[in-house]
């Protein structure tokens, strides 16, 4: 069992959000309706849900990148205004600066900052996430796997307390996506940051965290369950899916967002 | 590469020499015109051309000081029209409410026929080189400046965001992505806008000077004497093309980070 966190590093308190269609101001369309979540310091907490139910408008709004329409999010006991400062966030898309190389890419954040030592805190970086000889490479000469582990530099460079991740390796194949996964956790485990993790892939979301949420189809989607995830850790993703409380868990889980996942396909196909 | 320089050249040496066949007197039977000397009169002749030029730059010496105005007013008003482009540019398109109350009268300026604005400036400026300069600025502002605009529009939002989180303050923004973002756009137009300083720099020239190349084309048209013409049009196109190839060298040094298609090499 994961320890009982004993701050909440993210809290958001009855957060909905209505888009207004810019054209037709009479076309509303409600992604998120009364969401209540909560990640303590150090908590590893995936959100899972079927596609288009508005995960990455809930981490948009955890950023603070987008005002909730009602609600409130709450940082470590402040109320949030404006960006998110003690937040890093990685992007699902390509989130690189194209004109600068991988290692002008991960002194960014220091450089805004004004660090002085922003070139070794970036060299360091790149050697854990296993590029040290890639630095002088602009993005597009990276691979797909390749520039998101610059990604993830850029991002934990800075040391962030709460990191936000928006289903960041749903574009990479499995061995990478294992990989990354696996390097994910090592680095969480030595720091023990609080932990937003977004995905539509279940086994993912159970492999890596310490609680999992389920969203319902949008629109309008809220929380229909969470499930605490009493793997032991260290984990290894590609390992623990064969365990048998890998594969309770999953039923479990998958009981309940089964429903979900068809109510949100049958929308796609009508719409 | 080598091949397609020779072929370029190729092509160009075949056109000369079709044109001085077409007009040498007396070299082929006239078939448009009714005697031989015609031709050459309206067309010129290549090598009395290239005699003429040659006389210019070698034996008289004497088209420097109008080339070199020339390519100051050309260099002026690419600098200027660039500088203005881009701040006008960013500025629009970073303050919407701005941009909005803009945005007729801009659409207005660039339908505009600019080039009648020569006289005025003129008028305005006198006949040195500032009446040439404001004439190129015109011409040259409104392509850097459409494509600024359409460059800071463009920047991916998912780019721009992550800029935010990883803490840029609206300054870092604008030097560290927006400008980088649209100097892809601006490139793109500058080989448009060194092509409009010369017309502005010429045009200028040609409606009320008394120095440039411009110049000396209008004095050779009051003497109807089209091989000078000629000779000053080309004179005009090739460094017209050096500027370009120097913008084309500054692109590519500044570019290096654009993917390339084919970046493979055979060993």
């Amino acid at each position: 069992m994961p320890a009982a966190p004993t701050t909440t590093a993210l809290e958001l308190a009855n957060v909905s959000c209505t888009f207004v269609s810019k054209d037709d101001p009479g076309q509303r369309y409600t992604a998120v309706r009364d969401v209540n979540l909560s990640v303590g310091a150090g908590e590893f907490v995936s959100v899972v849900g079927p596609t288009g139910c508005g995960k990455s408008t809930l981490l948009n709004v955890a950023a603070g990148l987008l005002a909730p329409s009602t609600g409130e999010v709450t940082v470590f006991g402040q109320s949030l205004v404006g960006l998110n400062r003690r937040a890093g966030y990685m992007f699902q898309a390509e989130s690189l600066m194209p004109w600068r190389t991988a290692r002008q890419n991960v002194m960014a954040g220091l450089e805004f900052r004004g660090v002085d030592d922003a070139g070794a805190q970036a060299d360091e970086w790149l050697k854990r996430v296993g590029l040290g000889g890639f630095g002088d490479r602009y993005p597009h000469q990276l691979s797909g796997g390749m520039r998101k582990r610059v990604s993830l530099a850029q991002t934990l460079v800075l040391d962030p307390d709460i990191i936000l991740m928006d289903e960041p390796f749903s574009a990479l194949d499995i061995q990478t996506r294992q990989l990354m996964e696996n390097e994910v956790l090592a680095l969480w485990a030595e720091k023990k940051k609080a932990v937003l993790f977004i995905t539509h892939d279940l086994d993912e979301a159970i492999a890596m965290s310490d609680r999992v949420v389920c969203l319902s189809a949008g629109p309008g989607s809220h929380p229909i369950g969470e499930f605490a995830i009493d793997l032991a850790r260290p984990r290894d993703v590609a390992e623990v899916r064969v365990t048998p409380r890998f594969v309770e868990l999953h039923e479990a889980i998958w009981s309940v967002l089964r429903e979900e996942v068809l109510k949100g396909y049958q929308q796609q196909l009508a719409a | 590469m080598k091949h397609l320089r020779l072929w370029q050249a190729g092509l160009l040496i075949a056109i000369f020499v079709l044109w001085h066949v077409i007009t040498k007197p007396g070299l082929i039977p006239p078939f448009v015109f009714e005697n031989d000397q015609q031709a050459a009169f309206f067309f010129g002749e290549p090598l009395k051309i290239f005699s003429r030029i040659g006389a210019w730059f070698f034996t008289n010496a004497d088209i420097y000081q109008h080339l070199w105005v020339t390519l100051l007013e050309t260099v002026l008003a690419f600098g200027i029209g660039t500088a203005l482009g881009l701040g006008f540019g960013l500025w629009l398109a970073l303050s919407p409410l701005a941009a909005a109350i803009a945005d007729p009268y801009i659409k207005a300026a660039n339908s505009m026929p600019r080039v009648i604005l020569a006289p005025i400036f003129a008028v305005w400026f006198g006949l040195g080189i500032a009446s040439k300069v404001a004439l190129g600025v015109t011409l040259v502002f409104f392509i850097v400046f459409f494509n600024v605009y359409q460059g800071v529009k463009e920047v991916s939002p998912v780019v721009l965001a992550n800029a935010r989180m990883l803490g840029a303050s609206q300054r870092q923004l604008l030097r560290h992505v927006y400008l980088p973002s649209a100097t892809s756009w601006v490139f793109s137009s500058l080989h448009t806008s060194v092509g409009l300083a010369f017309v502005g720099a010429v045009v200028g020239e040609y409606l009320g000077s008394s120095r440039g190349v411009g110049y000396l084309i209008l004095q050779a048209e009051g003497a109807f004497d089209i091989n000078t013409v000629m000779a000053g049009i080309l004179v005009l196109t090739a460094f017209a093309l050096l500027l370009d190839g120097a913008v084309g060298r500054i692109e590519k040094r500044l570019m290096k980070w654009q993917p390339k298609s084919g970046e493979t090499e055979k060993l």
